[in-house]
């Protein structure tokens, strides 16, 4: 058993969900190897090879990987296939949206989003916004996975992997990269945050949405929302929590005016702590949190602030 | 330019779900079903781009048992042209989906494939993905914004996790659709009636020559664990203290 984990990054940093795609490697049971294409990105080859447990970082640096565009990262991808047995990466949107295009390159049908290996054949993903967790079992002879980030702890340790050159492939042209708007902020990043402040409908308005920030910043934590604040234009699309937005469990999650979905808690249930403020009282959001304040967020979420920064 | 659109039934999105209590699988019976509102998405893209010029024809391709023509009947009514149903009596796996759809494109010849991004009872988000490489087509996949031009490139803007990326594909390509991208319709009564009229062909895999075999055997569906409600606390001031020396998160 050998598998190759596909590195996320920005040519630059290494994305924390790559830790959890390479333990859920390790927890296969073989090699570990690692595959990171880019353009000038020595500095995230350098990143993988301390990660715990990998044997060699592949790396791939030529300008045609720059944007990570699948077309060609799945053609490279599936041509170094041949010698490995698993190839896994994160269930992020960049790995969403480059594996299912390697796992149709290989015939092999993919497994999305487990949450447990049980064995190098068998594992468990949630189906149903999470109201149900199917175990399944591979007959394919090579596994495509993609993994929950915050269903695999990443190892502790460091590694000391050796770097190995790989071959670019040529690309095909058939899309081309014009931009990319990255939200920047001096905030955790959402999936990786230890505290988030979310917010819904119930804050009414964009400009309102500052007081959900401001308790983020408190706090030092994340910036999270519904799908109805996002679509209400309060706060830009990688906020969304939810079955089809990001997946987040961090040790404290505020949710201030949702009422708590099942698209929504499918996103959030699995955090350690869960506080709801709503004034309704009846909201299913109360169901899964630990603690409740029945209450208008204009006069909790102002205490609140008030109260922390005491 | 012609447009092929993909649409699957689902169990509707509002219902929750029960375990067989074998936990063999998810017990679907006598509930309400619907269209995959990602795929609603993708119908509602299209109808508009026929609506404004750009598309000429829409097709939509639905893959399941015989009751899933009721959802194309629904896209129909929605504005689509015709449907190719492909009966399956068995659930497919999104790699068969793909397959499928490859085959038939390959005699429809679409200029664009729109899918919904994820379909929201297996939440597999595969399928587009896998059906452009099979074609060897771009993708552009969670779109929030698409846009033809003359050139025969069409723009699009993608939802991914930092932000919004926005990428020129060349034509035929592979869409697939987020939430931000439109908001569907709903049918007219007179339109649903009209759709009752419009052509629905029926296929099957054995005819398409697509092996449907699946390559995962579903060995348990068990419930998640469950969360227990906790307390409904009186006031702010007490929220922050039990938070600092109960959770001990503060
Ligand atoms: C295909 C599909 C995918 C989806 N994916 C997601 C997803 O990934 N993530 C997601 O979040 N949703 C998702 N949804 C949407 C989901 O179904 C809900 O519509 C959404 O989560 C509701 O957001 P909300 O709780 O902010 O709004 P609402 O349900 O409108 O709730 C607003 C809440 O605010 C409270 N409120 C109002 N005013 C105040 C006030 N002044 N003080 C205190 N409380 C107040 C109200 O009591 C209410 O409970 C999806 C839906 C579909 C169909």
């Amino acid at each position: 058993m050998r598998a190759l984990v596909i590195a996320e990054h920005d040519n630059r940093h290494l994305k924390p969900a790559t830790l959890a795609a390479a333990e859920a490697a390790r927890q296969l049971g073989g090699g570990v190897d690692i595959l990171v294409a880019g353009a000038r990105c020595a500095a995230v080859a350098e990143a993988a090879a301390a990660i715990p447990g990998v044997e060699t970082v592949l790396l791939a640096d030529d300008a045609v990987f720059e944007q990570a565009l699948a077309e060609p990262l799945a053609d490279l991808i599936a041509g170094l296939a041949g010698g490995y047995d698993a190839l896994l990466a994160a269930a992020t949107a960049a790995g969403k949206n480059v594996m299912p295009r390697v796992a149709a390159l290989l015939d092999v049908q993919q497994v999305s989003d487990i949450v447990a290996v049980v064995s190098p054949d068998t594992f468990v993903r949630p189906i149903y916004a999470g109201n149900a967790l199917a175990t399944v079992r591979s007959a394919d002879a090579k596994k495509v996975i993609t993994v929950r980030t915050t269903a695999f702890e990443a190892a502790a340790g460091s590694g000391a992997a050796a770097v190995k050159p790989v071959a670019a492939v040529a690309d095909a042209g058939l899309s081309q990269f014009l931009e990319r708007r990255v939200t920047e902020s001096v905030r955790p990043e959402l999936t990786s945050a230890r505290v988030i402040v979310a917010g819904g409908r119930g804050i009414g308005s964009d400009g309102a949405f500052a007081l959900v920030s401001q308790l983020a910043d408190i706090l030092g934590g994340a910036v999270g929302a519904s799908r109805a604040a996002v679509d209400a234009g309060f706060i830009p699309n990688d906020a969304q929590v939810g079955q089809t937005g990001k997946i987040v469990a961090p040790d404290l999650y505020i949710a201030v005016g949702i009422s708590g979905a099942i698209q929504h808690l499918a996103g959030m249930k699995d955090s350690k702590v869960i506080v709801a403020i709503n004034k309704d009282g009846e909201a299913p959001i109360f169901q899964v949190a630990d603690y409740g304040l029945v209450a208008d967020v204009f006069e909790a979420v102002p205490a609140l602030i008030d109260c922390l920064n005491r | 330019m012609k447009v092929l659109v993909a649409v699957k039934r689902v169990v509707d999105y509002n219902v929750k779900i029960r375990i067989k209590p074998d936990g063999s699988g998810v017990d679907t019976a006598n509930l309400k079903m619907s269209m995959n509102p990602f795929d609603e998405i993708a119908v509602e893209e299209a109808v508009r781009w026929k609506e404004k010029g750009h598309a000429a024809e829409v097709v939509l391709i639905g893959i399941g048992p015989q009751a899933a023509q009721d959802t194309l009947r629904t896209g129909l009514a929605m504005g689509a042209d015709r449907a190719v149903l492909v009966k399956t009596e068995t659930e497919t796996e999104p790699l068969a989906v793909a397959k499928l759809i490859a085959a038939v494109a390959k005699t429809e010849k679409p200029d664009v494939i729109l899918l919904g991004k994820q379909a929201i009872d297996d939440d597999s988000n595969q399928t587009g993905q896998m059906l452009a490489a099979l074609l060897g087509l771009p993708q552009g996949t969670f779109i929030s914004a698409a846009k033809p031009d003359e050139a025969g490139r069409i723009t699009v803007i993608r939802e991914i996790d930092g932000g919004l990326e926005t990428l020129s594909l060349a034509t035929p390509c592979v869409l697939t659709t987020d939430l931000r991208l439109n908001e569907p319709r709903y049918a007219s009564l007179p339109n649903i009636m009209k759709a009752k009229k419009k052509p629905l062909d029926v296929t099957t895999p054995a005819d398409l020559g697509v092996d449907v075999a699946p390559r995962l055997a579903l060995l348990k569906v068990a419930e998640p664990p469950t969360r227990k409600a906790g307390v409904i606390v009186g006031s702010v001031a007490e929220l922050v203290d039990k938070l600092k020396n109960e959770a001990k998160v503060l």
